[in-house]
């Protein structure tokens, strides 16, 4: 580095031509030193409160009251996990929680798949205003319809089950149905077609053909899924009411509540429920990111 | 329609429309089912209530209007709608700002964009619980690490951040950028990969800096993603929930009293389920003049030739 500068700099006083290279090489590496600056700052500003976490999860109840605050724990308190994780039934909220999450998504991927079949390739009747009420439906905010769905809930007898949190996903999703209808209308018509010259039913088409074509957008409606059943709070906290049944955000929230200063059991309890959606994060980042585009894309055609 | 010269091949093709017909309704038939039982049902029944007194227990009394009429003279009321709308104004142009900061600092063809996407993203999976107990300790005024910092560095104590009600919601802003930049950065990094590069090189040859190529060609071709950006932002600050739940129960002083909270106090906590009514649909109303507001207002200067932008993915 310190070699290619200096050259630079012995040709430049001989060349005119060559001075204004080395300003517009002296803005550049500037001005990547700059991005690069801001693009670490960034993401230290991503890792500071999550090593944090992992900091207090580590340290003694001492530790942690002390003034000013420190990074290292010292010493290192393992057992914080295990006292957090039993200090409440967790093992049943992360249970909960999976059941959940894992019914939920095959529910929305099903169900959703199916409505946008519907509406990617049959005609009928009215398709246009019921996809218009489908998109429209994106706008509501659904904590608005909190109290009738908690009075339905409570007259099917579904309250303190896990059936409220289950079962409207098998009735599909507005965004996940807009987001396959769009991937629907991208695979060519004439596969459908094809396959129905050779005799195959629309159940057949939609099953063998236009699934296994869509992996991509229905990995994106999965890890979505997935993401709105684990963070759901509002839901499992109205309709839960006993300790067996809550789920690990709810039993967060009531663990928050059961000590007066017990950081370092919060953290470590804590940084257990953010690593499950980060490890499904880091194995299925690609339909996270793709899934995320989609969804700019979409918006921006209105 | 009228040339149907040949009924039997006429009947044979209604027929066919008819099937087809038939199995669209089929398909989409799951939808039209939840559609009624969760949103149009809960929704009628919601205007009903809203007319009533019910605290869950015996049957709902017929009240007329007092719902409604009380409900502008709450003060607690027109204090959470001010808090959310408040917090909805500075969350969301700052929510925008930094993500398409940084955007654009991404879109310089860095090395490692997918680490550094990784990076940014991963804080949109956390459980929102979760977050809110760890900003909550990072905010805390004398163990925090926040204030660990402010009083080595400049010395003395810092603010008292979640307890100072006027920092409150401040602090919540700062918190929901940190969680949900990365997911609006990959939305506009996507559309900036979408624009081609022709525009720019056609502009240098007329001269144009870089400055003026952002103002001029940048920024137009974002502005339906910016606009997206805006509706979903304030849809979001009305289902604000946990935050207020989890790190400050409203306060102090009912600063940080979000709608969503106050709802959930009037019907869960205190069993108001008509008037807890009323205030939904008072405010269900309140976001349909918003968005239409600013789907109006988007009409001055969201730029819709989207041929060019969001092609990505």
């Amino acid at each position: 580095m310190a070699d290619s500068s200096m050259s630079i700099d012995r040709t430049s006083v001989a060349d005119a031509g060559h001075a204004g290279a080395r300003r517009h090489w002296l803005t550049y590496i500037s001005s990547r030193t700059l991005i690069y600056l801001i693009l670490i700052l960034g993401a230290l500003f991503i890792f500071v409160p999550l090593a944090w976490t992992l900091s207090t999860s580590l340290k003694t109840e001492a530790q942690t009251l002390a003034y000013p605050p420190t990074w290292i724990p010292n010493p290192i308190q393992w057992r914080n996990y295990p006292d957090a994780l039993t200090a409440r039934p967790f093992d049943r909220y992360y249970m909960n929680t999976f059941i959940i999450t894992i019914l939920s998504v095959i529910g929305q991927i099903l169900s959703s798949a199916l409505v946008a079949y519907g509406f990617a390739r049959f005609r009928f009747p009215g398709r246009n205003t019921l996809f218009m009420i489908v998109l429209s439906t994106l706008m509501i905010p659904f904590h608005l319809l909190i109290i009738p769905r908690f009075i339905l809930f409570k007259y099917l007898g579904w309250l303190d089950t896990l059936l409220p949190l289950i079962i409207p996903n098998f009735f599909g999703g507005a965004f996940s149905i807009f987001l396959l209808r769009q991937y629907f209308q991208t695979i060519p018509l004439e596969l459908d077609e094809a396959a129905k010259i050779d005799g195959a039913s629309p159940w057949q088409i939609f099953w063998q053909i236009l699934l296994p074509l869509a992996k991509p957008a229905l990995g994106a409606v999965a890890v979505f899924e997935f993401m709105s059943a684990w963070q759901d709070f509002l839901g499992p906290l109205i309709y839960l009411s006993s300790d067996r049944n809550y789920t690990v955000s709810v039993g967060l929230a009531a663990f928050r509540n059961d000590y007066f200063t017990a950081w370092h059991l919060y953290m470590a309890a804590a940084a257990v429920a953010m690593v499950v959606p980060l490890i499904v994060f880091f194995l299925a980042q690609r339909y996270f990111i793709s899934g995320v585009a989609l969804t700019g894309s979409g918006g921006s055609k209105g | 329609m009228t040339a149907t010269a040949v009924p039997k091949r006429s009947r044979f093709k209604m027929n066919a429309f008819q099937q087809e017909a038939l199995n669209g309704f089929l398909f989409i038939s799951p939808w039209i089912i939840g559609f009624t039982v969760f949103v149009l049902g809960p929704m009628i029944a919601l205007i009903y209530l809203s007319f009533n007194r019910w605290d869950l227990v015996g049957d709902p009394r017929w009240v007329g209007l007092r719902n409604y009429t009380r409900l502008f003279s709450d003060d607690l009321f027109l204090q959470s709608l001010k808090v959310t709308i408040g917090y909805g104004l500075g969350r969301v142009p700052l929510g925008i700002i930094v993500a398409l900061s940084a955007a654009l600092l991404l879109n310089q063809k860095v090395k490692f964009v997918g680490i550094w996407r990784v990076i940014y993203y991963m804080p949109v999976v956390l459980p929102s619980v979760a977050v809110s107990l760890v900003w909550m300790w990072i905010y805390n005024p004398r163990y925090g690490v926040l204030n660990g910092f402010i009083s080595q560095v400049f010395g003395g104590e810092g603010p008292r951040w979640l307890d100072d009600p006027l920092l409150v919601l401040p602090s919540l802003m700062v918190m929901a950028v940190w969680v949900a930049a990365g997911r609006n950065m990959i939305i506009y990094l996507s559309g900036l990969q979408g624009i081609s590069e022709d525009l720019y090189d056609a502009s240098a040859i007329d001269g144009a800096g870089s400055w003026h190529q952002f103002w001029k060609i940048t920024l137009p071709l974002l502005t339906p993603i910016i606009f997206f950006n805006l509706v979903t932002g304030m849809i979001d600050t009305f289902k604000l929930f946990t935050q207020a739940y989890v790190m400050t129960e409203g306060g102090p002083r009912n600063a940080s009293l979000f709608f969503t909270y106050y709802l959930y106090q009037n019907a869960f906590q205190q069993f108001r389920m008509g008037y807890a009514s009323a205030m939904a649909l008072v405010v269900f109303v309140i976001i349909m003049i918003l968005t239409l507001v600013v789907f109006r207002w988007s009409r001055a200067w969201v730029y819709y030739e989207s041929e060019i932008v969001g092609g990505g993915g």
